[in-house]
């Protein structure tokens, strides 16, 4: 079934509300009851919404198929979408306008981690639950506040050992998008990097509009890296891809990523470009298990679409799929009730089980660390089963400090 | 010897990325006062139309050449119907081209979708003194540069660049004297469109082309121009050659953020030190 222009009312807050169609409710008999509110901000126009588009429709497919399968303690869910145009400022806009005048049980949404952090704050003052379906650095500890994507102590867990130890990647060069996210990001490769015995000789910083990186590369080639790191971000910063290619090459030094991949890069490159970057994902279109197939089957029938979907797109229906899991076992969708059952919810997902770690509001998950080949495909080399958020465990104990709301960050040496 | 070529390399890309974002302001707004807000969107446009054409299976240099053509298309059509009659209104032309960018940003993000694209040039690196550089970065900086001479001698020793040099100086005498002065408009107005067309497609191998890409360049290219003051050729050559060397220098040296920051902040000090640019005290001038 596609969304069709029907199903959608505009919301004179500028926000737009996904109801499933009549007949889907009245056949399971939920056309009746007081609709479930989840609100889902994301970014559908602007330079971020590469992260954005197909998470929006996988959250739409995962409230059609719970409303079709008789709906969430026997109420259908109403979505509504806010569109916060890559911008911070309407990010908090829209977070505010959902609990106070929409009044949502629920929060899906913000991909960068700055919009994380405009939004967290706000669902705290007005109680509310906010549930981030993206790959971050690490580290918040707040129960309000549930993470369903990789963490460092699971993407560079897996990552950096493999890159360090077996492919030899001892020296490495780190660039990384000039933000929360690649600030912090970059301290956890250097630990990794160092723990393992291996040597950073740099971190830079690119801020996010800029796409000319003929001096960053003219330094990479000066300092001879076995393995040059990106966790660069967004639009401008593909450019750095196309110009390795054209300047170095990934058979002549590696090249890793923490963001390849989300963005849907490796499609948006020629194959030439992208062949050989490595990574670490919990899910690909290309995983090739039966959940995972059936999960891409399902989303191409809704959507229409025919492209790569990808670890963004799958993260909303897997946010989707474990706060549902919550509320049904708590049994009310009150933001307390559903904190309170949250440790040990656990779905079976398109990657695999996943499973919320309740010391922590974490996602245990399987980890693959993958290679692109040179058909814009991702070939898993090692996997790792039921990955623990190590790095916020370590650091963070809700359990023992339920009024803790602090983002903690990896200290060096 | 080797660190000699790198900042040689680095300042001449700089200088030729400069160039290629400004060289079509230079002459829309630089000459013919018209401040067109959409010049990023054009370099856009010049990108798609170059990754349009290479999908349709034309070689690389010749889509250039095509996207060139149909964004000098697009900025005719433009001034025929919106800018011909805002001329001398500089706040209605200001809104009207804020509006065509908006409206190109939409239209492409609607057909050809929000991610960017990329056509690469397959030419692989080449060694300048120990530094792998681009190949295509050559090919870059030796376009602008032809670029840049070509626009120079039809403006300076062609009669078409004459009647255009006086039309914009005194369209009054021009028309007095027989010179159909809408059309040189039009023309200039579709040739500095061309140009910066012809640029978004020659960043496509090594940049991409994404719908917002006007937005990272449009600021650099007004900022070249106005500080190059009343003579726009000679004055955006003499600042992108300024900036250029900053930029080069500074990025590899330091890095990106602080070579812009230096940037911005010697053309402050030097708008202050002339505020007419600089050219602002050259008598003759292209």
């Amino acid at each position: 079934m596609k969304l069709s222009r029907r199903q959608f009312t505009r919301l004179a807050s500028g926000g737009l509300a996904f109801a499933s169609l009549q007949g889907t409710l009245s056949s399971a008999a939920l056309a009746q009851e007081k609709p479930i509110k989840v609100a889902n901000i994301l970014d559908q126009t602007g330079g971020l919404n590469i992260y954005s588009l197909k998470q929006m429709k996988a959250v739409a497919m995962a409230a059609d198929e719970i409303n079709k399968a008789g709906g969430l303690l026997g109420r259908p869910l109403e979505l509504i979408f806010y569109d916060a145009q890559s911008s911070n400022q309407l990010y908090s806009q829209y977070a505010t306008q959902a609990l106070l005048r929409d009044e949502v049980d629920v929060i899906h949404g913000g991909v960068t981690s700055s919009s994380r952090e405009v939004i967290r704050p706000i669902v705290n003052r007005f109680k509310g639950l906010y549930v981030y379906n993206s790959l971050y650095e690490g580290g918040v500890c707040d129960r309000r506040h549930i993470s369903t994507g990789m963490v460092p102590g699971q993407q560079l867990d897996a990552l950096c050992p493999y890159v360090v130890n077996e492919l030899g990647g001892k020296k490495g060069y780190i660039l990384a998008a000039d933000y929360n996210y690649g600030h912090i990001t970059s301290k956890w490769l250097q630990k990794y990097i160092r723990d393992l015995g291996g040597e950073d000789l740099a971190v830079e910083f690119i801020p996010l509009d800029v796409s000319n990186f003929s001096s960053v590369l003219a330094r990479i080639q000066d300092a001879k890296p076995d393995v040059v790191w990106s966790a660069l971000v967004g639009a401008a910063h593909m450019s750095f891809y196309r110009q390795f290619h054209a300047t170095i090459g990934t058979d002549k030094m590696m090249l890793a990523s923490t963001t390849y991949s989300i963005g849907r890069e490796q499609v948006e490159l020629a194959p030439e470009e992208g062949e050989g970057i490595i990574l670490a994902t919990s899910f690909y279109d290309g995983l090739d298990t039966p959940a995972a197939n059936d999960f891409v089957r399902r989303f191409k029938e809704y959507t229409g679409e025919n492209d790569y979907i990808g670890e963004y797109g799958e993260g909303g229906y897997r946010g989707m799929s474990l706060w549902a899991e919550a509320v049904r076992r708590a049994g009310s969708v009150e933001p307390d009730a559903v904190m309170a059952s949250l440790g040990g919810t656990s779905v079976e997902g398109a990657g695999g089980l996943y499973t919320i770690d309740g010391q922590t509001n974490h996602t245990v998950m399987n980890i693959h660390v993958a290679v692109q080949d040179d058909k814009q495909e991702f070939k898993a080399i090692r996997t790792f089963d039921q990955k623990p958020p190590i790095d916020t465990q370590l650091v963070c104990n809700l359990n023992e400090n339920p009024d803790d709301t602090t983002q903690y960050e990896v200290q060096l040496d | 010897m080797d660190s000699l070529m790198v900042y040689v390399y680095q300042i001449a890309f700089s200088f030729s990325i400069l160039i290629l974002i400004s060289l079509g302001l230079a002459l829309i707004f630089g000459m013919m006062k018209v401040i067109n807000l959409a010049q990023g969107e054009f370099l856009m446009l010049g990108a798609y139309f170059c990754v349009l054409g290479s999908n349709l299976g034309l070689p690389l240099w010749l889509a250039m050449l095509a996207a060139g053509l149909a964004v000098g298309l697009v900025g005719v059509i433009v001034e025929r119907t919106v800018i011909r009659f805002l001329y001398g209104r500089v706040l209605d032309t200001l809104l009207a081209t804020w509006g065509i960018s908006l409206f190109l940003m939409g239209i492409v993000t609607t057909v050809a979708g929000p991610q960017s694209q990329s056509v690469p040039s397959n030419m692989g690196p080449v060694s300048l003194g120990g530094l792998n550089v681009p190949g295509y970065s050559l090919v870059m900086i030796g376009a602008a540069l032809m670029m840049l001479l070509g626009t120079y001698a039809i403006w300076r020793f062609t009669n078409l660049g004459l009647l255009v040099r006086g039309t914009m100086q005194n369209p009054e005498m021009a028309r007095a004297l027989g010179t159909n002065t809408s059309m040189i408009y039009m023309f200039t107005f579709g040739f500095g469109s061309a140009i910066t067309g012809l640029a978004g497609a020659l960043l496509v191998p090594l940049f991409g082309a994404s719908p917002t890409m006007g937005g990272f360049y449009i600021s650099k290219a007004f900022i070249a121009v106005i500080s190059g003051g009343p003579w726009p050729l000679i004055g955006t050559v003499s600042a992108s050659g300024l900036y250029g060397v900053i930029d080069g220098v500074v990025s590899y040296e330091l890095s990106p953020v602080l070579a812009e920051i230096c940037v911005l902040f010697v053309a402050v000090i030097m708008l202050r030190l002339l505020p007419q640019g600089i050219t602002g005290r050259m008598r003759k001038g292209i």
